[in-house]
């Protein structure tokens, strides 16, 4: 692997502003907005990862997922639930044959502070469990000193471990400190063979932001310009509302194209989205507001 | 996954109304304060440009019209010249302010008249107008600090002739320090453009500034001629084509007429192997799309580096392709109309000039409407110092790009036109940037970003790009005389 010598190519902060300044002045209306919900609907992993989650929670989770909004039978499911590897094997059993994925954090999720063996272990037994997504973190101590070898052999060593399963790299990008370091530690996963690159754990109060998107997507686009292949992106915390869920798809489409535009190449790593979404969808059905309490909360 | 025919998640239209707008039948001379029916008796229309129907009837002033203007203008100078600056100042807060306050009927006016996308007359064109005055307005009571040890005094009456291209901002450019200095002004708005001009001069009116004060004649190149020649004016500037104002220059040789022309441009943009590509694509397309390339400043020539000129070339051809071309109403309009046939039929001549000589063309696969002056935005690649798109300016959405190895090789070949107006430079290294921007003879030099005004930077060019400055302490020099 090359990966020392290779040189991530700069990124200069204000572009990637004035860019987004740009995505968010667009108007998104009627159609388009009707077709993004649901695109954005379809493209939600549904998370839960808390110490409290119980059996009941995951469960309830997943009967959500499966039943998002009963009055509309015509909105796409979700794409995944996303659990701790403890709770896979439940949500792998709640979720059935519904087509739902079951995907799993691991590798010491959130902070990746252990050892490879034990990121390993972790990932070993959300597999085991059935998950059919891993979400692993990067070791941001190891990739802050420099040592960037170390954090692409732990990735291709668990992509390796994961077999069948998509890998998604977490790169918990508001512990990097700038944008040149995303680019750098999204170069290194991409080339390490992650499937997905994700932006955060959303543990820590710095999570997604359209900017660092911007820079993960043209990481993906310049691979794919290299080499054909393509790589998902998952945006994840502190996306909660409609309106930014649509920006991140304008983005999407503006930078990768329509190609990337299915819950194949796209998701967002959310819980409170959903809602929002759907809340929207029925304001444009019925053209008024429902109250929040019309939209379950599990 | 295979890939859709269908386009995914397309833009639905997003049209800003043009239902709250007022705008009269037919618009008369602002003169002393009075809509004044023109003594010619003539009136052209002006259309929009995108769909080609006619908006308003405007007066056009012959020299009778404009001598009356110049009177009033004259006659209203010693009253305005000897405001103290603090009221000088009051006014133009005032101006300022209701601009803010009628900026989305400018912005809609602008774009019905000029073709413009309404993202850029609300974003950046009337915004950037208020910005103008309100910066003037706080130096009215301040010249002696800007000038310390010296003592001002206003010129007198200030004909100023401004260009379609930025119709309400380039009034602002030219008004905002005549007034504060404490001249008395005749404008006169470009043919194809009038009309936000005129909401000025309603603007002016409802601010209550004193009659004659601002002057606002329409026409097309008589009356900007008659003002040009006319005795009792005291300063022309203007801005517009080189072959125009060399004809201004010509006319005020032998008299006492202060000058300021800022004219064409082929600005240099210059892209170094090591510079942040993916938004330097951004600012190519910034530099020569922005308002369809009718930007005196535009990047109209492209120099990228050989080692990443194919990336750079296959990422700006992916890129022209997500652009938005057409109606300038639609809030997600990126390139509107072009803003005359004269000018349209203009860039057409050189598109096919481009292609006999021989260059690769590009053009977005968009489609245009049927109605009105549409041009795709367009790069030619391969083209050399020798050929003439790069050589003349176009003032259309159209892109000459030129490689270049190193970066001496690229100092001269930029600096080898006759205009000197802006450039832009585009390296991740800091020291890169210090030493071009001290070799390129251009008055406005960007640094890793393109086409950015603000009212405190001056703005003007070298060589055939004219001479004068717009904007901060050096624009107002252009309206004062100085008895030390």
């Amino acid at each position: 692997m090359q990966l020392v010598n290779r040189k991530s190519p700069p990124v200069d902060q204000v572009g990637i502003e004035d860019r987004i300044a740009r995505v968010t002045a667009r108007s998104i209306k009627s159609d388009m907005k009707l077709e993004g919900l649901k695109m954005a609907i379809s493209m939600i992993d549904l998370t839960t990862l808390e110490g409290a989650d119980t059996i009941g929670k995951v469960t309830q989770l997943c009967t959500k997922a499966q039943h998002l909004c009963n009055e509309y039978p015509e909105l796409p499911s979700v794409a995944a639930i996303c659990v701790y590897p403890s709770m896979v094997g439940v949500a792998k059993k709640a979720l059935g044959k519904s087509g739902i994925k079951v995907a799993s954090v691991a590798t010491a999720f959130p902070s990746g502070q252990s050892s490879l063996e034990v990121k390993l272990l972790d990932t070993k037994m959300a597999l085991d469990n059935g998950a059919d997504e891993i979400d692993m973190v990067i070791s941001r101590g190891k990739f802050l000193q420099g040592e960037y070898d170390f954090v692409a052999d732990e990735i291709s060593t668990i992509k390796d471990a994961c077999g069948k399963a998509r890998l998604k790299v977490i790169l918990e990008t508001g512990e990097l400190g700038s944008l040149d370091q995303v680019r750098k530690a999204s170069d290194i996963a991409i080339y390490s063979g992650a499937d997905f690159i994700k932006t955060s754990t959303g543990k820590i109060p710095k999570a997604a932001t359209l900017p660092v998107t911007c820079v993960m997507l043209e990481a993906i686009r310049d691979y794919y310009l290299e080499t054909g292949k393509m790589i998902a992106m998952k945006p994840a915390g502190g996306i909660s509302k409609s309106k930014l869920a649509l920006h991140y798809l304008m983005l999407v489409k503006e930078v990768l194209g329509d190609q990337w535009l299915s819950n194949e190449w796209f998701r967002f790593g959310a819980s409170s989205l959903a809602n929002d979404l759907l809340m929207q969808y029925a304001k444009s059905q019925t053209g008024a507001y429902q109250s929040s309490d019309y939209f379950s909360i599990d | 996954m295979a890939v859709k025919n269908k386009k995914l998640f397309e833009f639905s239209p997003a049209l800003e109304s043009a239902g709250h707008i007022q705008l009269k039948e037919q618009y008369e001379l602002f003169i002393n304060g009075k809509w004044t029916k023109p003594k010619s008796g003539k009136y052209f229309k002006t259309i929009n440009p995108s769909n080609e129907k006619v908006i308003a009837q405007v007066a056009e002033a012959d020299e009778a019209d404009v001598d009356a203007a110049v009177s009033a203008a004259e006659k209203a100078f010693n009253g305005w010249s000897s405001l103290s600056g603090k009221e000088r100042g009051k006014y133009l807060f005032r101006l300022a302010r209701l601009i803010q306050e009628k900026a989305r009927e400018l912005s809609v006016i602008e774009t019905l008249d000029g073709g413009k996308p309404i993202r850029e007359s609300r974003d950046i064109d009337i915004p950037l107008a208020a910005a103008h005055f309100f910066y003037h307005a706080g130096w009215a009571d301040k010249l002696e600090y800007a000038f310390p040890n010296r003592k001002t005094e206003p010129l007198g009456v200030a004909g100023q002739i401004i260009p379609w291209n930025f119709p309400l901002l380039m009034a602002a450019w030219k008004l905002a320090p005549a007034l504060a200095c404490g001249n008395t002004v005749v404008l006169k708005p470009a043919e194809t453009t009038p009309l936000t001009a005129l909401k000025l001069a309603e603007i002016i009116e409802e601010a209550e500034f004193p009659p004659g004060v601002v002057n606002i004649v329409t026409g097309a190149g008589a009356t900007g001629a008659a003002i040009v020649n006319h005795p009792k004016v005291n300063k022309i500037a203007f801005t517009g084509s080189t072959e125009v104002g060399k004809i201004i220059q010509c006319a005020t040789a032998n008299t006492d007429k202060k000058l300021t022309l800022e004219l064409g441009g082929k600005a240099a943009n210059i892209i170094f192997e090591d510079a942040a590509i993916n938004q330097a694509i951004e600012g190519i397309i910034n530099g020569i799309y922005f308002n369809q390339g009718h930007v005196c400043c535009a990047g109209s020539r492209l120099f990228v580096q050989e080692s990443v000129h194919d990336e750079v070339i296959q990422k700006l051809k992916a890129r022209i392709e997500n652009l938005v071309v057409g109606d300038p109403m639609d809030k997600n309009t990126d390139i509107g109309a072009i803003n005359s046939k004269s000018q349209l039929e203009t860039i057409n001549k050189y598109l096919k000039i481009g292609k006999e000589e021989g260059l690769e063309m590009f053009q977005s696969s968009c489609s245009v409407p049927s109605k009105g002056f549409w041009c795709k935005p367009t790069i030619f690649t391969g083209a050399a110092q020798s050929s003439r798109i790069v050589q003349e300016e176009i003032f259309g959405p159209v892109l000459a790009v030129q490689t270049f190895r190193t970066i001496g090789e690229v100092i001269q070949k930029a600096n080898n036109t006759p205009y000197g107006l802006s450039a832009g430079v585009w390296t991740d290294k800091g020291s890169k940037i210090f030493n071009l921007t001290q070799q390129l003879r251009a008055g406005v030099i960007w640094a890793n970003t393109f086409n950015k005004f603000d009212p405190t930077s001056p703005f003007g060019g070298y060589k055939e790009s004219g001479f004068g400055r717009e904007g901060g302490v050096h624009g107002l020099e252009s309206y004062l005389k100085f008895n030390d």
